[in-house]
């Protein structure tokens, strides 16, 4: 039973960094129906400017944890934003397969970039939780998993508020659902995807920064939290908010309780299941958990 | 149809190409050719299903990796003849790609291309699983190559014979597999599922077997592969393999059969000679490191983002362009007419 608890809560950890990526897919999904392969790649890279902010003395000092986390929101929503601005842009009037090919270009250079500047070996990244644990009726829960759970869901609560609440999270749900209506209300449509692209930068910084402690920091740090991000998307519906986080929640529980279960899946093992659950869902419901089928009128 | 003379002169122009290259180049450009015909399988095989099907795929570096496994254990740990392993190649994984098809084809197109982003970490993963079968992270060392069939050549040039008989008679199936009735069908599914599913296409089943014979045609170029370099581990197929794979054919043209060879040369030439050449160049500008780890990616994006804005169509296009005076658009880049979205 201590086990099962064990796993429960390093599943949980685990499965809210799946879940703000996941979020992050479906952010810029649902408003323009391009998948951003860079993803990945602009968490990872908003991670290393956090890594250098805190490392490397600016204008005479280093940040603390929390002043860097907070500085390195700001400058991920501005490079998101740049990021659709600048390259996705021009492409607005191209296809949605061209699109998606300048976001694997994005992949690449970041990745490569990462790299170049900060050299590809392993780095250590701070976290700001204890080692420690609490022992609760003989089950040891990690602070560091209870506080990877909760910064990374406040920030999925306080985007959500944000989108339920505010006039402009409203006008993003229109322009969402149908851009050409919510442009002839007067909504600014084409600001509204880089607003899109800035929050989903977010959500990437913060699950970056939140891996990073566990996995090192690496330029090839994200590729596999992607997948698994885009399966857990995909287990609760591609068009699906709600269902992309409770997809990557319960993938991360799910993996956490086979490695401590199943002995035969080893931690090599843990991207082929994901991926084999990935294509089985889609056979059984090709939609997802969540999501509904979308009619589509020609 | 004016656009049959212009490919056949291209065919004529490659074999010719083909013919005189070696009696140009040194041993090491021979075996550098080589491995641009190994490329020219692959993207060909790719091509159908990007520029063809509309599919993007960021998954068929690990294609060519199984098909260069499996010629490597059978002439290692079975005794073949490595020419031999290639059809066994081509077909293992052709069967993997058709059994990854089957459910990930469902996808809408940009979806499928995600899934296929995990085909090479997962391949990583379970090579290094099961090691007593595939050698584990040491990989698997061949015999080094020599000529055989009664021909008494250089390594080099034997190769490269192999690889490009290979290569043009690859050319000529997906040529053959493109143009008729299937290729129609192949091509309405990139531009319209809805007109496609209209006209009694079955999108599913046509992408399923793109992908298949997209896969056949990277395990053989896989399996030329590891009889070229002798030599697989788990590094060999990485993940930028598969990426600039996918460059290569937008560069290349996508859609477009004869374009694949400026992007195989691409694939080989930007690796070793060309990259870190622009590189350099750019180094004396700038005082940047230029060799420096992950350069070579920045060159790839760039280049990639390049063609996207500049000129869609790719290398092909251009050309075309020059022979017929007409600009055309690549059909996999043309803007669709976005239908009206319901949610019932």
């Amino acid at each position: 039973m201590q086990q099962f608890f064990q796993a429960l809560t390093t599943g949980l950890a685990d499965g809210s960094i799946y879940a703000s990526l996941a979020l992050a897919l479906v952010l810029i999904y649902k408003a323009t129906e391009v998948i951003n392969f860079a993803q990945g790649e602009m968490a990872m890279f908003t991670t290393y400017i956090a890594y250098a902010l805190y490392t490397h003395p600016h204008f005479g000092h280093t940040l603390s944890y929390w002043p860097m986390f907070f500085v390195t929101l700001a400058i991920a929503f501005a490079f998101g934003v740049g990021l659709q601005r600048v390259v996705i842009r021009p492409l607005e009037q191209a296809s949605v397969l061209t699109v998606v090919m300048a976001t694997i270009a994005l992949l690449v250079i970041l990745q490569g970039l990462a790299a170049w500047i900060w050299s590809p070996e392993l780095k250590f990244f701070p976290s700001p939780f204890p080692t420690s644990t609490w022992v609760i009726g003989g089950v040891h829960i990690s602070k560091q998993d209870v506080g990877t759970f909760g910064v990374t869901i406040a920030c999925v609560v306080v985007l959500w508020l944000f989108f339920r609440f505010t006039k402009l999270g409203l006008a993003m749900r229109a322009g969402a659902v149908n851009r050409a209506a919510a442009r002839l209300m007067g909504v600014r449509t084409s600001w509204l995807l880089a607003l899109g692209w800035g929050f989903a930068a977010v959500l990437g910084a913060v699950s970056g920064m939140m891996s990073a402690p566990t996995q090192f920091l690496s330029p090839t740090m994200m590729d596999a939290v992607l997948i698994f991000a885009f399966a857990g998307a995909v287990l609760g519906g591609l068009e699906s908010p709600i269902g992309a986080v409770a997809g990557g929640l319960g993938l991360g529980v799910l993996l956490s309780m086979l490695s401590t279960y199943v002995h035969v899946i080893t931690p090599e093992l843990r991207l082929p299941v994901a991926l084999l659950l990935l294509l089985v869902v889609l056979l059984v419901r090709p939609a997802g958990l969540f999501g509904r089928v979308v009619v589509r009128r020609v | 149809m004016r656009r049959v003379p212009l490919g056949f002169l291209g065919f004529a122009a490659l074999v010719v190409a083909v013919v005189v290259t070696p009696l140009l180049s040194t041993h090491y450009r021979t075996f550098q050719f080589a491995f641009v015909g190994i490329y020219l399988i692959a993207l060909l095989g790719l091509n159908i299903l990007t520029g063809f099907t509309g599919q993007i795929s960021l998954g068929h570096g690990a294609f060519m990796g199984i098909g260069a496994y499996v010629t490597t254990i059978l002439v290692v740990d079975h005794g073949w003849n490595n020419l031999a392993t290639l059809p066994v190649a081509g077909i293992v994984t052709g069967a993997a790609g058709l059994a990854f098809g089957l459910p990930a084809t469902r996808f809408a197109g940009p979806y499928l291309a995600l899934a296929t982003f995990a085909i090479p970490l997962a391949f990583i993963g379970l090579l290094k699983r099961f090691p007593h079968f595939t050698g584990g992270t040491l990989g698997k060392q061949l015999p080094p190559l020599r000529s055989e069939l009664g021909l008494d050549t250089n390594p080099s040039l034997w190769i490269y014979i192999v690889s490009w008989v290979v290569a043009l008679g690859m050319f000529a199936g997906a040529w053959l597999i493109v143009r008729g009735r299937f290729g129609r069908a192949l091509r309405s599914v990139r531009d319209s599922e809805i007109a496609a599913e209209a006209n009694g296409v079955s999108t599913a089943r046509m992408k399923t077997l793109a992908f298949g014979i997209s896969a056949f045609f990277c395990g053989v170029a896989g399996g030329l592969f590891a009889m070229a370099v002798t030599f697989v581990n788990p590094d060999t197929f990485p993940i930028d393999l598969s990426i600039l794979l996918l460059v290569g054919v937008v560069l290349g043209g996508a859609g477009s059969l004869g374009g694949m060879v400026f992007g195989a040369l691409f694939v080989e030439f930007i690796r070793i000679t060309w990259g870190p050449a622009l590189l350099d160049l750019f180094s004396r500008v700038h005082h940047i490191n230029t060799r420096a780890p992950g350069s070579s990616l920045v060159v790839y994006g760039v280049v990639l983002l390049l063609v996207l804005y500049v000129a869609p169509a790719g290398i092909a296009g251009l050309v075309r362009r020059l022979a017929t005076g007409r600009r055309s658009v690549a059909a996999w880049a043309k803007p669709h007419a976005t239908p009206a979205q319901d949610q019932a």
